[in-house]
Formats: structure tokens, sequence, C-alpha cells
């Protein structure tokens, strides 16, 4: 099982979180401009890699706030945990991992 | 408008019976009780402004600004729920705690919200109580990680619970008024071979 270190709560076992998916995807400018594949693609379509992932989770047992995660999606590794006010971490930089 | 505190039913009224009878005595005792009918406000502010400061002032005591924290003054416990989310457990009717609490903060950006009947307060009490909840708790409840006067949220018997510890043997429950049965009956099960001297294994 995954532990995760909520940015208010500190660590808690996976079972207290929701997944949120990718982080970092922007709702878009002006929604009715877009084509219907273009809408598609913002809905439906996440990148999907072996490695580093920025994904959303929630403390929905704890505290309810939502944060951000990178996570290595092969190892499960967490490098990073951090708030929607904190900058995206660098690739590569380990700050803020959990373990 | 009709006075109804008569009519209130507690949402454990119908296992009072069943905690009494199935209290666990001896070297392992632990026995479950419910607090009925306590006062919870939830209140919502942006800590560090005025507002923040008029709650507090009412309370008597600061907003805890750290998970797990509680404060408390009187009749009021003031719990942590999140950076910017407390939950007031007292003793004071919410007839009068929460006109007082609202009046305030009247234009501020803050909420005061009586949710006194959301949860019900179980107690859990007795040398055996921690290994009780231990079966059902992802969180470390040892005292080096947790102990008397923090409070959490967190899960039990896979659904979400306050746990509240107030005392070296005794915690607080506070599940929402729709699973306190399921919670209670879960322990009343966890609790029955505490009963058992054959099961005594001697780490308590």
């Amino acid at each position: 099982m995954l532990q995760l270190n909520c940015p208010w709560c500190g660590p808690r076992d996976e079972t207290e979180y929701h997944y949120g998916g990718q982080a970092h995807v922007p709702y878009p400018e002006d929604p009715s401009a877009l084509s219907d594949a273009e809408w598609a693609e913002y809905l439906f379509v996440r990148d999907n890699p072996r490695g580093p992932y920025a994904e959303r989770w929630s403390h929905s047992t704890g505290c309810r706030r939502w944060f951000n995660v990178v996570r290595d999606t092969a190892s499960y590794e967490v490098l990073a945990v951090y708030t929607h006010a904190d900058p995206r971490p660098v690739p590569g930089s380990t700050a803020g991992g959990s373990r | 408008m009709a006075d109804l505190t008569m009519a209130r039913r507690s949402p454990l009224a119908g296992l009072a019976r069943e905690f009494m009878e199935k209290a666990v005595t001896g070297r392992r005792h632990v026995r479950l009780s419910e607090w009925r009918f306590t006062t919870m406000v939830s209140l919502r502010v942006d800590p560090g402004t005025d507002a923040a400061a008029a709650l507090a002032q009412v309370l008597g005591t600061a907003l805890p600004r750290v998970v797990g924290e509680v404060s408390s003054r009187g009749q009021h416990h003031v719990i942590w729920q999140g950076p910017d989310e407390w939950l007031v457990v007292s003793e004071e009717s919410p007839d009068t705690l929460v006109p007082a609490l609202a009046a305030s903060v009247l234009d501020a950006h803050a909420a005061v919200v009586d949710v006194s009947a959301n949860r019900t307060v179980l107690e859990v009490q007795g040398a055996a109580a921690r290994a009780v909840l231990q079966k059902g708790c992802p969180l470390d409840l040892h005292p080096r990680a947790f102990g008397p006067g923090k409070a959490v949220t967190t899960t039990l018997a896979r659904v979400p619970v306050l746990l509240w510890q107030v005392g070296p043997h005794g915690y607080r429950l506070l599940p929402r008024s729709s699973f306190a049965d399921y919670v209670a009956r879960w322990l009343l099960d966890a609790t029955e071979e505490f009963a058992s001297d054959f099961a005594d294994d001697g780490t308590l």
C-alpha cells in the first residue's frame, strides 16, 4: 500500500485518500470555441507515462483537501508532494518526497 | 416553536443495553458508552483573520493550527479538521452557543453551522481500548505517535470517524450518525475476545 504525506495531516495510508487523475490539466480558456475532438481530448485523453507522473489526490477521510503528488508509475515511489500554491517540482529533484 | 428535545432519540439509543451487558471486565477491561446529544458546531474561516480571532474570543481558546491539536476551555473543545475548518464539541446548548458564535462574525467571510445531529460520540474506555481500536484503524495509536488530547479524522472499520484520545485508556469516536450503529456493533464484536483469558497473550 502507498503511504502519502498529506501536506496538512502528515503520512497516512492510501485508503484515506481518493485519486483525482492527472494534475496540471488546465480548463480550456473558451470551451465553446473547441471542436468536439478538442473537447474530447480535454475530457478523456490523459498521459500514461512509465516513470514520474504528476497526479491529484484528495485526503477524503482527513482534511478533505486536494493536493498534487509526483509518483513513479513503475516503482510507485512518491517523488514529491506539493499543494496547489507550490510550484510544480523540477523533474529529477526529490524535494518533498515522502519515501 | 414546540420543544422537541424530549422526543429526540440518540443514534445509539437502541444499543445502550448491549453496551452494559457486553462490557468486558478483568485485566483487559474495555467498555463502550454513548455521550448523547453533544453540541457540535462546524467553523469555516481563514485563520489569521479578524473573524477567526472573534470566534476564538467567544470560545475562550485559540483555534488550533496543527493537525491532531485540540484546544479546550471549560465546556468547549475545538478540534482541528483542516487548515480552515474546525469542529467545536461542547456541553453548552446549541441554542446559545451557535447564535453567540454567528454574531461574532456577522458580515465576515466565515461559516458557523450547528452540526450537532451530524455525529454522535462513542466512548471506548479501558485497558484494552487501544488494542481494540488498533484492530480496525490504519493510524499508529502507540503512545510514541499519538496520545491524550489529540484528535484526527481517520477511518475505523473502513468508515470515516473522528478519533479523539481523552486519556491514557480513553478514546472518543465521532462517527456520522448513520454510521454509528455499524461502528458500535463492530466495536462490540471487536471487544469480545478481550473477555477471554484463553486469548490473553500478556502483551497488554
